[in-house]
C-alpha cells in the first residue's frame, strides 16, 4: 500500500488534457528528447560541411573529412536523433496517453544509459577516423570493433525501452487506467514498437556477426551483409513512418480537433506496415548481382505494394480527419474554408501539414518510383536516392518531431516556448529548405550525378567527366536549400534549448498572455463530438481532401510513367 | 448507418469500433488498391515487353578467378592503351569483362553500335558502383559476385564509367571508359 501511495505521489494531472502524467514517464521523455536534440545538432554541423563540399563551387572539406562527416551525419540523424526521439514518443504514447505508470522505471534509466554510451562510442570512433565506412559499413570495408559494439549497445537499449512500452500497455490494461480500446495514437505507436523489435532483431543478426568479423573470428559475405543490413536499415525507416503517422493523428487532434474517420481502416493500415517491412530491404538490392527478378519484384513491392497502400490510406484519412474536425468546429463553407481557416501560425499545425505533404507527395511518389525493379537502374546510387529520403525522413519524420516539440515543451516541460516569433516560421523555413534541397538532389540524380561522392569534377581521374550544364544550376539550388534547412534546424535547436533551460513557466491560468504556447493548448479543440452535427458532417464527407488527393494521384501516375518512358530510351540491358 | 459520434486519435474508442468505412474512404482505398496492383504488374510486364531489366547472369566468383578472366580477355582482344589503361575491342556477341578495383575500372571497352555483348562486372576488393555516363545505367558491383548483363549500345559515342558506391579516399578518381562506334 505504501508503494502505491508513493507511486501516486509521483504523478500529476495535466490541466490541459486531463491525463495523469507519471513522473518517470515525464522525466524519461525529457532526457530522451534532450539527447535527441544534441544528436540532431551533431548531425546538423556535419550537414553544413557536407552541403558546402558537395556544392562544387565551394568544395569546403578535404576528402577524408567529407566521408567522415558523411558517416557522422547519417548515424546521428537517421539513427541517434530519430530513435532517441522515438523513445520519448513511446513513453508518451504508452504511460502518458493511457494515464498509466512506467513499469520498472530503473530499467528505463539503464536503457537510456546504455544508449548514451553506445552513441559516445560510435561518435568517438567516427571522429577519431577509426570508422570511415559510411552509415552502411558495407564489408569488406571495416571499422574498429568498438564502432560495431557501440551500435549493438545502442540497439540493446532501444530494445529494452520498446519492451518497457509493451509492459506499460499490459500494466495499464490490468490496472484499468483507461476504458475501451487504446487510442489510435497509442495503437500507431504500438505498431512502431513492434516494427522496432523486428528491426532490432535484424540489427542483431547483422551487427553481431560483423562485430565478430571485425575481430577476425568469422567471415562475412558482402552480399548477405547487404541483404540483412538493409533488413535493419530500411525497416528502421518504417519505425519512423509508423511513429510519424501516429504523431500526425495526435497533432491533428490537439491542434484542430481532427477526428478519426474510421478506426478500422486506420488501424488496418498500421497493421499493414508491420506485415511487410522486412521485405523493403530489397529496395536497396534491385540492381545487385546476388538476387533474381522474382525475389526482387516480390520483395521490393512489399508483396504487391500493401505497405504503400497503407501510406496512401493515411495520406487520405489524416487530412480528411482534419477537414472533418474543422467542419465540426464550424468551418463549413465551400471545399476549402477548413484549410484557409486552419491555425497556420501554430507551428504544431503547420509542421504537421508540411510533414504530410512533404512525406506523402514528394517522398511517396519519388520513393515508389525509384523502388521499382527496372526504374532503379536509372536511380541506384545517384543523388535521386538521398533526394528521396530527405523528403521522407527529414521533411516527413524530423519535421513531425519538430511540430510535436512545440506541444511537448508546454505540456511536458511546462515551459513557454522561447523565440515564439521564430518558432512560428521555423517549420516553413525548414520544410521549404528541405524541399528545395531534396528536389535539387533528385534533378542532379536524373543527370547521373552520384551520391556519396566527394568531387564530381573527378580530379586526378584518368578520364574526364562533364556533367550537363543544368547540374550547375541544381548544385546552387542544392546549396541554398541545404543552408535554408540548416538554418531551420538551428532555429529549432535554439528554440528547444532556450525553452528547456531559460523558458518562462507555463500555467494554464495565465491565459492573458498567450505568447509561447500554441493555440491548441490554450483552447483545446473538442476531442469528442456527438449528435446530429456529426451525422451531417459525415454525410458531407471531405470534399476538399478529395480534390487534394486527386492532385496527388494525378502527379503520382504522371511521374511514375514518365520514368518508364525515360528508361525505355536507354541501351538495352538484361 | 448514421454516425452520431466522432472522436480524435487520443481518445480511447468505446464499444465496437469495427464499423464499415464511409463511402469516400471506400472509394479511395479501392483506387489505391487497384493502383498498387498496376504498380506491381508493371515489373513482370517489363520483363516480357521492355528492354531494360537488371536480371543478368548471376554467379559467385572468386576475385582472383575474375581477375584472371579479365586478364585473358585483355590478352585476347587488346588493341592499344588509353591513359595507361588497356583498350580492348571484342567481337560482337562475345562475353566481355570489366573489373572494378580501388580506384580504377579496367579495361577500356571498344564496342559496336547495335551489337549485343554480355558484360561481366565484378569487384576485386570492396563494393563499387557501376554508373555508365551519360546514359545513366547503374549497377551494384559486389566482390565475390559476377554480374553478367546483356547490353546493346544504341548510340555511338564516348562514355564513362563512374564509380558511385563509396570505396575509400580515392573514390572520385575511379573513372573508366567505353567507346561505341
Amino acid at each position: 500500500m505504501a508503494l502505491v501511495t508513493a507511486l501516486a505521489a509521483r504523478s500529476r494531472r495535466c490541466d490541459v488534457t486531463g491525463l495523469k502524467v507519471d513522473w518517470h514517464a515525464e522525466t524519461l521523455i525529457k532526457v530522451n528528447a534532450v539527447v535527441a536534440v544534441v544528436c540532431f545538432l551533431v548531425g546538423l554541423v556535419a550537414a553544413f560541411g557536407l552541403v558546402l563540399t558537395r556544392w562544387q563551387a565551394v568544395h569546403l572539406l578535404p576528402a577524408d573529412l567529407f566521408y567522415r562527416f558523411l558517416t557522422l551525419h547519417g548515424l546521428n540523424m537517421l539513427i541517434f536523433f530519430i530513435i532517441f526521439f522515438e523513445m520519448a514518443v513511446l513513453y508518451f504514447a504508452g504511460p502518458v496517453l493511457l494515464s498509466a505508470r512506467v513499469p520498472a522505471p530503473k530499467l528505463g534509466w539503464a536503457a537510456f544509459g546504455l544508449m548514451v554510451v553506445g552513441v559516445l562510442m560510435v561518435n568517438t570512433m567516427v571522429l577519431g577516423g577509426k570508422a570511415d565506412v559510411l552509415f552502411t559499413s558495407y564489408p569488406p570495408l571495416m571499422a574498429h570493433p568498438l564502432y560495431y559494439l557501440g551500435i549493438i549497445l545502442f540497439a540493446v537499449g532501444a530494445l529494452v525501452v520498446t519492451c518497457l512500452f509493451f509492459a506499460a500497455l499490459v500494466v495499464a490494461k490490468r490496472e484499468r487506467t483507461y476504458e475501451g480500446s487504446i487510442p489510435l495514437v497509442s495503437f500507431g505507436a504500438l505498431t512502431a514498437a513492434i516494427i522496432a523489435v523486428i528491426t532490432l532483431l535484424h540489427g542483431a543478426a547483422i551487427y553481431i556477426p560483423t562485430f565478430l568479423w571485425s575481430l577476425g573470428v568469422m567471415n562475412m559475405d558482402p552480399q548477405i551483409y547487404r541483404m540483412v543490413w538493409w533488413g535493419l536499415g530500411h525497416s528502421s525507416q518504417q519505425i519512423n513512418v509508423a511513429a510519424q503517422v501516429s504523431l500526425w493523428y495526435l497533432l491533428a487532434g490537439l491542434t484542430v480537433g481532427g477526428v478519426v474517420l474510421n478506426e478500422k481502416i486506420s488501424r488496418m493500415a498500421f497493421v499493414l506496415y508491420i506485415l511487410f517491412i522486412s521485405m523493403a530491404s530489397a529496395h536497396h538490392l534491385l540492381v545487385d548481382p546476388g538476387m533474381g527478378p522474382a525475389w526482387k519484384i516480390w520483395n521490393t513491392s512489399y508483396a504487391m505494394y500493401l505497405a504503400v497502400l497503407a501510406s496512401m490510406v493515411h495520406g487520405f484519412t489524416v487530412p480528411a480527419g482534419i477537414e472533418m474536425g474543422q467542419r465540426l468546429r464550424g468551418y463549413t463553407r465551400g471545399a476549402f474554408e477548413w484549410l484557409k481557416k486552419a491555425p497556420w501560425s501554430d507551428p504544431g499545425f503547420s509542421g504537421t501539414a508540411l510533414s504530410v505533404v512533404i512525406f506523402g507527395f514528394f517522398g511517396g511518389i519519388t520513393g515508389v518510383t525509384i523502388g521499382t525493379e527496372q526504374i532503379n537502374i536509372i536511380a541506384h546510387n545517384t543523388l535521386r536516392v538521398p533526394g528521396h529520403f530527405h523528403t521522407t525522413v527529414v521533411g516527413g519524420t524530423a519535421l513531425a518531431f519538430m511540430a510535436v516539440t512545440y506541444y511537448v515543451l508546454p505540456l511536458i516541460f511546462r515551459k513557454r516556448v522561447r523565440f515564439w516569433g521564430l518558432a512560428k516560421i521555423q517549420p516553413y523555413l525548414f520544410g521549404l529548405g528541405i524541399v528545395i534541397f531534396a528536389m535539387s538532389l533528385i534533378f542532379q540524380g536524373i543527370f547521373g550525378v552520384p551520391r556519396r561522392h566527394w568531387d564530381i569534377s573527378m580530379s586526378n581521374a584518368p578520364f574526364q567527366v562533364e556533367y550537363h550544364p543544368a547540374v550547375q544550376l541544381f548544385q546552387a539550388t542544392m546549396g541554398i536549400g541545404g543552408l535554408l534547412a540548416i538554418a531551420g534546424g538551428l532555429a529549432y535547436i535554439l528554440i528547444a534549448v532556450a525553452t528547456v533551460f531559460f523558458g518562462r513557466p507555463f500555467r494554464l491560468e495565465d491565459s492573458h498572455d498567450r505568447t509561447g504556447v500554441p493555440q491548441g493548448i490554450w483552447n483545446l479543440p473538442p476531442q469528442v463530438h456527438t449528435g446530429a452535427a456529426v451525422a451531417a458532417v459525415h454525410r458531407r464527407g471531405s470534399p476538399g481532401t478529395i480534390v487534394l488527393i486527386g492532385i496527388f494521384f494525378g502527379c503520382f501516375v504522371l511521374y511514375y510513367f514518365a520514368n518508364w518512358k525515360i528508361l525505355s530510351f536507354l541501351w538495352k540491358v538484361g | 448507418m448514421e454516425h452520431t459520434e466522432a472522436h480524435s486519435a487520443i481518445v480511447s474508442p468505446q464499444g465496437t469500433w469495427w464499423r464499415p468505412a464511409g463511402r469516400q474512404e471506400k472509394i479511395w482505398v479501392s483506387i489505391a488498391f487497384v493502383w498498387c496492383l498496376i504498380l506491381f504488374a508493371m515489373m513482370p510486364f517489363w520483363h516480357f515487353k521492355g528492354g531494360q531489366n537488371p536480371s543478368g547472369i548471376r554467379a559467385k566468383v572468386n576475385p582472383q578467378d575474375f581477375a584472371a578472366r579479365v586478364e585473358k580477355f585483355i590478352a585476347d582482344y587488346k588493341v592499344g592503351e588509353d591513359n595507361g589503361v588497356a583498350v580492348v575491342a571484342p567481337p560482337p556477341g562475345s562475353h566481355i569483362y570489366m573489373a572494378g578495383q580501388m580506384w580504377r575500372w579496367y579495361p577500356v571497352l571498344k564496342l559496336k553500335e547495335g551489337a549485343q555483348y554480355t558484360l561481366h562486372l565484378s569487384s576485386l576488393d570492396i563494393n563499387h558502383g557501376f554508373n555508365l555516363f551519360p546514359v545513366n545505367l547503374n549497377f551494384q558491383i559486389v566482390p565475390g559476385y559476377d554480374y553478367g548483363l546483356k547490353i546493346v549500345p544504341n548510340k555511338s559515342g564516348d562514355f564513362r564509367v563512374v564509380c558511385n558506391e563509396f570505396c575509400g579516399i580515392g573514390h572520385h578518381m575511379m573513372v573508366g571508359k567505353v567507346v561505341v562506334d
